[in-house]
């Protein structure tokens, strides 16, 4: 977590669940577990979301994440007095990062039944002042591509958007040329109602930027300071944007989401007001699907939120390309393994495919799904143009 | 069998594959084991598809992986953990010298010994619990005992390894004779008597994973010290899964106590009749199922005065609870212990040598452990706002062995009489009525998310899996 973290996922025990096995704290690697003759609790300071102690416990306890102020997180003395978990402290949910591009082409339609976007309610020329009311990384601190979760407060100003859209920021100061700097556009990890639901706040997914993609040295200017803002601080917001990449409000069709790294925002509010909709029982069980890829686990947005999702609201699938050891494996290499299910899923027509992420990742993808519709009998060709006519395949990469 | 390719068959960390020795003894034994498994393994189960954990490796990542996997197919692995380089002996006579990785001439008996003790129950409770499936309370409950089940095969495949790679033809022997052996066999019994008795219903399963298996924990942790280093590993992984199955015991007793306190809210009664009339089990049954299985599982630590246990803890072989997290010499010599006699009519503690009472030790230090879980199964009951509670009988009721043993103490810890024991011993331990009116509840409920009328649902699924969940699939 970074210093400058207000929101915190904290991890707790469910001591109504919790066995006290101790397998929790003979696991841990960083002695963040600790007992009295009552309860096992984590040590909100210790603990890193490595998530080693939660595949062991036999009883599901572990896996537990409160989202709490990080100044108001629960210390050790009086979770080890609790009998059960306390009710959660916000809403918080599961969080992460995607700088979508400002020029992206939107010859798209959006599906049929998706909400009418709100868009370019406010222009470069009038932006508007928004609060940070949270800053936190959301992948093991000291990987490379640090990520935070940020979230923006509107206060009274009205700024509706939906799951799928972005807004842009403009960065203080003058570029090298003398310019105010142009805004850069990061897509929205929150949905509909907030990143708090009822709230005038969302989210954004933001990699901080120390690299141009041939790997050469460059401080990106509007990540770093963003990555870098405290709470409190104001920032500068333009848009909202986009009106194409939405999702549908059918509540029985189905989300297969494909994304790496900070394209998972879109995913993560998607995901988010889907869990939501079920929460309140407006749902039909349209299936979510995600595959979600990263060069490591470590790396990746939101591991640990993620994780804790049910399976029978989403099924996830990870590809890691730069784990130690292992055989590189992409996103497109995950969705082949699963390729009974998405050829059902293809011929299904209220599937919905979302693709975000970094350009390279988008001719895999197409090729994998082709791959997919071929190996059952179906032609690719004329779905592919159906699915787009539709608006059911979304791309949106950078 | 030899073109079995065991490296791949059997998940392993000991470089199986280039242990020729090893995989020679292997290729003997495992058709025994499968032979054994069809016959004694959980009936009728030979076409399940059972949703199981299976480890393939010791890491925290690798040891918890899930699928639906027939059990005579499942993948025994050996798995030591992570050796420490340098390791000393931290207690006993040896303390400060290196840990053995091989077995010392001298200590071969006694750690054979004890192996092959720890060996015999894991098949044992196996054959014990091998018709329960056929009364299984829902799917959840079945994959659970499921579970068990293999993880008890693994824990013999622990054992076997450890025979079989230190202990030569003696070793491969005492292997052969762990699949002879037959739970409650008047022949060729298992060698500990509780692991003799049956598992005759889902209550006594609970009880038994919560106390027996507690047991079981207590044993590995007291050996995941010994000096002997392959068995100090083997067992410090097998701890791991030893908790799933506790984990079953408690929550199993946990969910039968909300569902009877919601009936006795919904009756507005405690009346033992009334609740038996409506199909749950009242809680002077639990407490009576409780009394058995706590007095019945302590007498597994052994005589209070015991040689053998100040021997096996000064050769190094087997060491205490936790026993890096104590303050002592590690020695022991010259220091004392409080155990229990009857003197007069009266329970007395005697001091005696701490070494020779070691065995009691870890009894106190298992009761203290059972203690907190019941403590938890009376928060159910109270978060049902009912006064009731239940509570562990005193330590020297219905013991059978050491200085206890045919003592006539009462659960509150009284020295009684022949007659009042007679009179009053069908309140302290369940009866023949209870047991038939425990059986008379068991009825197969297999159905995804159906549960039987005197167990709720658990909390939570298992690997976040939904609880109506497909754990086992019949074919």
């Amino acid at each position: 977590m970074s210093e400058t973290a207000e929101l915190l996922q904290q991890h707790v025990i469910d001591p109504e669940v919790c066995i006290r096995c101790n397998t929790c704290e003979a696991t841990c690697p960083v002695g963040a577990v600790t007992h009295d003759s009552r309860n096992y609790v984590v040590d909100a300071d210790i603990c890193n979301h490595c998530m080693a102690c939660v595949p062991p416990c036999p009883t599901g306890s572990i896996d537990h994440w409160l989202p709490v102020l990080r100044s108001k997180a629960f210390t050790v003395a009086e979770q080890l007095t609790w009998d059960e978990l306390p009710a959660p402290q916000s809403q918080v949910e599961w969080q992460g990062e995607a700088a979508a591009p400002l020029s992206s082409p939107e010859v798209n339609v959006p599906p049929r039944s998706a909400a009418q976007p709100t868009t370019n309610l406010y222009g470069p020329k009038s932006p508007i002042s928004a609060k940070v009311v949270g800053n936190m990384q959301v992948n093991e601190a000291g990987t490379d591509n640090e990520t935070h979760h940020i979230v923006l407060d509107f206060g009274s100003v009205p700024f509706p958007v939906l799951e799928g859209q972005s807004i842009g920021i403009i960065a203080p100061g003058l570029d090298a040329h003398g310019k105010p700097h142009h805004a850069r556009q990061y897509s929205i990890a929150s949905p509909r109602n907030g990143e708090r639901a009822g709230y005038n706040n969302l989210s954004l997914t933001v990699k901080r930027v120390v690299q141009d993609h041939q790997g050469q040295p460059v401080i990106g200017v509007a990540s770093n300071y963003l990555c870098d803002l405290k709470t409190g601080d104001t920032v500068q917001v333009i848009g909202p944007f986009g009106s194409n990449f939405l999702m549908p409000n059918h509540p029985g069709s189905h989300l297969v989401m494909i994304c790496t790294g900070t394209g998972s925002a879109p995913m993560r509010g998607m995901t988010e007001w889907r869990r939501r909709l079920k929460a309140s029982g407006k749902y039909e069980g349209g299936q979510l699907v995600l595959f979600f890829g990263a060069r490591t686990q470590q790396e990746l947005p939101y591991f640990g939120p993620l994780q804790k999702l049910p399976k029978d609201f989403i099924d996830i699938h990870f590809a890691y390309s730069r784990t130690p050891g292992q055989p590189k494996r992409y996103v497109q290499d995950a969705m082949r393994d699963a390729s009974a299910s998405l050829a059902e899923l293809l011929k299904d027509p209220q599937t919905h495919f979302y693709v975000c992420g970094l350009k390279a990742m988008e001719e895999g993808v197409l090729k994998a799904l082709q791959d997919i519709a071929v190996g059952a009998g179906m032609d690719w060709a004329s779905m592919a143009a159906t699915l787009k006519q539709e608006g059911r395949l979304q791309l949106e990469t950078y | 069998m030899s073109a079995i390719n065991y490296s791949e068959k059997i998940p392993n960390n000991v470089d199986l594959g280039g242990d020729r020795t090893l995989q020679r003894a292997l290729e003997q034994w495992q058709p025994n084991f499968i032979n054994w498994w069809d016959d004694m393994g959980p009936e009728g189960t030979t076409d399940s598809d059972v949703y199981l954990r299976t480890a393939v490796s010791v890491d925290p990542q690798g040891w918890a992986q899930f699928g639906h996997v027939k059990m005579r197919d499942y993948r025994w692995g050996i798995f030591l953990n992570q050796g420490e380089a340098d390791r000393k002996i931290h207690f006993g006579d040896h303390k400060g010298e290196a840990a053995w990785q091989d077995v010392p001439g001298e200590h071969r008996a006694n750690l054979r010994r004890i192996i092959v003790t720890q060996g015999d129950t894991e098949p044992a409770s196996v054959e014990q619990q091998r018709h329960l499936g056929l009364t299984a309370p829902s799917m959840y409950d079945l994959r659970n005992l499921f579970q068990i089940n293999v993880e008890e095969g693994r824990h013999l495949w622990a054992m076997v390894y450890l025979l079989h790679k230190h202990f030569g033809r003696d070793g491969r022997e005492e292997a052969e004779a762990l699949l002879e052996r037959r739970s409650g066999q008047e022949d060729n019994p298992r060698i500990l008597q509780a692991f003799n008795e049956q598992t005759p219903d889902w209550l006594s399963f609970f009880m038994f994973t919560y106390f027996t298996d507690r047991d079981g924990k207590f044993q590995l942790c007291a050996l995941a010290e010994s000096s002997f280093d392959p068995l100090a590993r083997t067992t410090k992984f097998m701890l791991t899964e030893e908790a799933h199955h506790m984990f079953v015991g408690e929550s199993g007793i946990s969910r039968i106590i909300q569902r009877t306190c919601a009936k006795m809210n919904e009756l507005k009664s405690d009346d033992v009749g009334l609740l038996r009339a409506a199909g749950v089990i009242d809680l002077p049954t639990l407490q009576r199922y409780l009394n058995f299985h706590f007095s019945v599982t302590i007498d597994l630590f052994g005589a209070d005065e015991s040689s053998n246990a100040a021997t096996f803890y000064s050769t190094g072989i087997k060491g205490r609870y936790e026993e890096t997290k104590r303050d002592d010499d590690h020695m022991l010599r010259g220091q004392t212990y409080k155990v229990l006699n009857v003197v007069n009519g009266q329970l007395q503690e005697k001091e005696v040598p701490m070494l020779n009472a070691l065995n009691e030790v870890l009894r106190d230090d298992f009761i203290k452990d059972s203690v907190g879980g019941v403590e938890r199964w009376n928060r159910v009951i109270e978060k049902a706002g009912l006064p009731h509670r239940l509570s562990v009988p005193h330590k020297a009721f219905h013991r059978n062995i050491g200085a206890l043993s045919g003592a006539k103490i009462s659960p509150d810890g009284r020295v009684v009489s022949e007659s009042e024991w007679n009179a009053k011993v069908g309140e302290w331990l369940p009866t023949a009525e209870d047991r038939a009116f425990v059986q008379s509840l068991m009825g197969r409920v297999v159905e995804p998310g159906k549960f039987a009328n005197w167990i709720a649902p658990p909390a939570i699924g298992i690997n976040r899996q939904p609880v109506d969940f497909e754990y086992v699939r019949f074919n």
